[in-house]
């Protein structure tokens, strides 16, 4: 089978019960993406396939094959962090990195929700322009699970890119 | 090789004197861009070619034997290289460098999820299924698996904490004016790294290198070693990068030694990441509680005699017992002191030390009981626990090394604003909420622990850290470059960190907060060296250099560093130790949590809306990474108080919620903003870096704030954690 991960084609041949996590993990060697639960519980795992995020534990590689699907790797090099990246590390966004490729993978998308006028939990309005606040962010970040518990510097993160790209 | 025990106050004189700028700055992780990056390799990455898959099979009942054991079916299915359960050395739980895990084959279980057998297939997919078809006939018998339920025993040999009885505590209690006597109950923990446990083992020969997530890789060595009755220098272990510990990968979990075995077996690498549910049969927990605090006083809230007792449980085979009390030891004053843990023995997975033993839940019944003790003096918590700061520690006389907690109080209460607190429950509204600031008084042991680290200044002038510590989300790989770089005048940029490889320096691994202490100390200690043979260069003595950038300079001399090392690389080691001093001391961070939370008059949902703490942890090495520990104690201590509940099937000896589905940690919407200050004074003392503990003072006492705040806004008292709204409804003031 084919697939479209950071916009190249990669060939797998892939058991039919692989996860799009094992996918990339085991067989493509994309390891930025984490399995933390494999139970869509934690959000380690967070992937962009068509410009949503998604758990990528939960969805059954084989399902994908004309998919966008982006990963961390198609964000941003260590040598060339985006953005976001970069504002993750400025902000101490984390601590022990394991949830981070989720947590910026989500954010990214996340953004994109809010640009979109995309209503959260805490809104106080269904429709109209979405402002990306500590609550908003708070509400709609509240899938990615960080033990080590960064945040409310996750959240000082995202916002710096969320306000300067408005 | 420099070598410092801490026989007396040590600071080397080049930690402060250097131009560079570099110790305690707020410098951005080392390790940052490899992290957000997704680049940093784990322990479950990075695999040799042509790695095997492990799956382990665990029991499936809590007590009783194995009748046996049938692998035929699971054998025979496609992609299946093997099934082990018969290798003498299968453990039935977790090693370290003290005890090897005990033996099998594990006709006898100990507790439920115990391994039996390892599956070993060509993919993941496939020994996950075979696993499901392994068919295991038992004999079950009664567990013990009633933590509440069991006998408890006073005299047992079990934890480094003894008992305390100091004074006579009955007629104390009968003189004094005041008696506060109050019950406590803590759940189950679960250290819940965010990073399963994970290993890939492979050998060489007679050589096996095994890389795993492990927090402390010496001591993994040595347990590694033993289970596998194998000479350690045989053993590598690798750990470069470790996605959280939390005390939880202090110890080798059977799954490394299992796959170990298996890769011997089938002649290929072999490597185990445990699925969510099994960490917690496989790994420790912290155990559940109860605890009794006794206090008495006179009229003016002066303490003259304190009791903290409780009862922990552990399995049969361990060693290690929760020190419920550690944190109250030295925290008030009061002459007649009572300190004990009790043992119950149950029939479950181990329980061990998951962030900050003792402190973590202990401070849950001290806090609240001053907090309680003041409202019933009619005293401001604040007042209470000033009128009974010691001046020396109460139980052993020592002077203390540094401690600002009166500093804490103060410079938090006026932060915070706690003059506007309202001292009567339940007093404060704003529409259904319902309103309440609390506080609580945070310390935790400072430990010194022997580490040693080599410092290479090469030909090109930049410098090489190596040591087998770990960077499990602490900062170490930053902190140390920060210590070399304020000493070597040099840039985080020009200098290389190495850790997590047992072929390296051993060190005191990353645990007990006692990591950073240590091992930035030994890597100061490898500067001092590597200063007195430029100076020698120089002609110069050492105090003479300066160095900023890359230069040294002396008596008006300025050379290049590349220069002074003309080709020839300096070299040095240091080790750092316990000594005289550490013993002649009392040594603690200390600190004050305030919160503010609103609670829902109608449903009872708390929702914590501000949290604030200053605290006294020797030098910061870096304030930034230094903050982010404490904050995530804080959010633990949140959590610990409102939502973390390991809950145990009593008929079963199952965990009922060993997963982030239904056992809450701390959310992103949970967590308001935090605000952390320090108040910094160099403890010469505790080690040469001069820093104390951080990783687990933020969680001690955080939750106890949590709980008296939510007392304050509601009148209710509520003892048995954590703060469920099941809890608070019943005694809600009426809307």
């Amino acid at each position: 089978m084919q697939f479209t991960i950071n916009g190249q084609v990669h060939e797998a041949d892939v058991d039919i019960r692989t996860s799009l996590l094992d996918l990339a993990r085991e067989h493509l060697g994309l390891t930025g993406s984490k399995k933390g639960c494999d139970h869509g519980q934690c959000g380690a795992c967070t992937m962009i396939v068509n410009g949503r995020r998604i758990n990528s534990c939960l969805t059954l590689a084989v399902m994908h094959q004309d998919d966008d699907i982006v990963t961390i790797e198609g964000l941003g090099g260590p040598d060339a962090l985006n953005p976001l990246q970069r504002a993750f590390v400025t902000h101490d966004a984390f601590q022990c990195g394991y949830c981070t490729p989720g947590q910026i993978c989500s954010a990214t998308a996340m953004i994109e929700e809010a640009r979109m006028g995309w209503p959260s939990h805490v809104s106080e309005r269904l429709d109209g322009d979405v402002i990306l606040d500590n609550d908003e962010i708070s509400e709609r970040m509240s899938g990615n699970i960080c033990r080590c518990a960064a945040y409310p510097n996750i959240v000082d993160a995202i916002r710096e890119v969320a306000e300067a790209g408005a | 090789m420099r070598e410092v025990r801490m026989d007396g106050p040590y600071r080397p004189a080049a930690l402060g004197a250097s131009a560079q700028g570099l110790l305690g700055r707020p410098v951005d992780r080392y390790d940052g861009a490899a992290k957000v990056s997704g680049t940093a390799g784990y322990a479950f990455e990075g695999a040799p070619e042509g790695t095997l898959y492990g799956h382990v099979v665990g029991a499936e009942i809590g007590a009783g034997r194995v009748l046996s054991v049938d692998v035929a079916a699971a054998e025979a299915m496609p992609g299946v290289v093997a099934v082990i359960h018969d290798d003498p050395r299968m453990p039935s739980g977790e090693a370290n460098s003290e005890h090897a895990p005990k033996v099998g084959p594990a006709d006898r279980i100990h507790h439920y999820g115990q391994p039996i057998a390892i599956v070993v297939a060509e993919s993941q997919e496939a020994a996950r299924a075979a696993a499901g078809a392994v068919r295991i006939d038992y004999a079950p018998s009664e567990g013990r698996f009633d933590s509440r339920a069991a006998e408890v025993e006073h005299d047992h040999k079990l934890g480094f904490l003894p008992t305390i009885r100091r004074g006579d505590l009955d007629a104390a209690l009968a003189e004094a004016e005041v008696v506060f006597d109050e019950r406590y109950a803590t759940p189950v923990h679960f250290p819940a790294a965010l990073e399963p446990h994970a290993t890939i083992a492979w050998w060489d020969g007679d050589r096996l290198t095994v890389r795993a997530s492990l927090q402390i890789v010496g001591a993994a060595r040595t347990a590694i070693a033993v289970a596998l009755d194998m000479p350690e220098a045989k053993v590598r272990v690798l750990a470069p990068y470790v996605g959280g510990g939390f005390g939880g990968k202090t110890g080798v979990g059977p799954e490394t030694i299992l796959a170990a075995i298996a890769a011997r077996r089938t002649g290929r690498p072999v490597k185990i990441a445990l699925p969510r549910r099994q960490i917690a049969y496989l790994g420790h927990h912290r155990t559940d509680t109860v605890q009794r605090l006794r206090i008495g006083c006179n009229r003016d809230g002066r303490i003259s005699a304190i009791a903290h007792e409780g009862v922990a449980a552990q399995k049969e085979d361990r060693t290690f017992l929760e020190p419920i009390p550690f944190g109250t030891l030295p925290l008030y004053a009061g002459k007649v002191r009572h300190f004990a843990t009790s043992l119950v023995r149950v029939d479950l997975p181990g329980t061990g030390a998951v962030r900050a033993p003792g402190e973590a839940i202990g401070t849950f019944a001290i806090e609240c009981a001053m907090d309680e003790l003041a409202e019933r003096l009619g005293l401001d918590p604040i007042e209470l626990r000033r009128r009974n700061e010691p001046e020396t520690d109460p139980l052993s006389g020592k002077p203390f090394s540094t401690r600002r907690l009166l500093d804490c109080y103060d410079e938090g209460a006026r932060r915070f604003g706690w003059d506007r607190r309202a001292a009567t429950p339940g007093s404060v509204r704003e529409g259904e909420w319902l309103i309440g600031a609390g506080m609580a008084a945070s310390l935790r042991g400072n430990f010194t622990v022997k580490s040693e680290a080599r410092v290479t200044l090469d030909a090109d002038g930049r410098a090489v850290i190596e040591t087998d510590m770990t960077d499990i989300g602490t900062g170490t790989y930053t902190i140390l470059a920060q210590v070399a770089g304020e000493m070597l005048g040099l840039g985080v940029d020009r200098i290389d960190v190495r850790l997590g490889d047992s072929e390296m320096p051993p060190s005191a691994g990353s645990g007990g907060s006692f990591g950073a202490g240590s091992s930035a100390s030994a890597v100061a200690l490898a500067c001092e060296d590597i200063l007195a043979e430029l100076a020698r260069r120089m002609n110069a003595a050492p105090e003479e250099l300066s160095l900023k950038d890359g230069v040294v300079t002396a008596g008006g001399r300025s050379t290049p560093l590349a220069d002074l090392v003309r080709g020839k690389p300096i070299v040095a080691s240091g080790r750092m130790g316990p000594g005289k001093e550490s013993k002649a001391t009392s040594q603690a961070s200390h600190g004050a949590h305030f919160c503010e939370v609103a609670v829902n008059g109608v449903t009872g949902e708390v929702r914590v809306r501000r949290m604030l703490g200053v605290f006294d942890v020797g030098r910061v090495l870096n304030e930034k990474t230094a903050r982010s520990q404490i904050v995530g104690g804080v959010i633990w201590g949140i959590a610990y108080a409102l939502s973390e509940d390991g809950v145990v099937d009593v008929r079963s000896g199952r965990f009922v919620n060993p997963d982030f589905g239904e056992y809450h940690v701390a959310v992103n919407a949970d967590v308001p903003q935090i605000e952390c200050h320090f108040i910094e004074e160099v403890d010469d003392h505790a080690n040469p870096a001069g820093a104390k503990a951080v990783g687990e003072l933020g969680i001690s006492g955080a939750g106890a704030a949590v709980a008296n705040a939510v007392y304050n806004a509601t009148g209710v008292r509520v003892r048995d954690f954590p703060i469920t709204l099941d809890k608070l409804l019943p005694g809600l003031p009426p809307v």
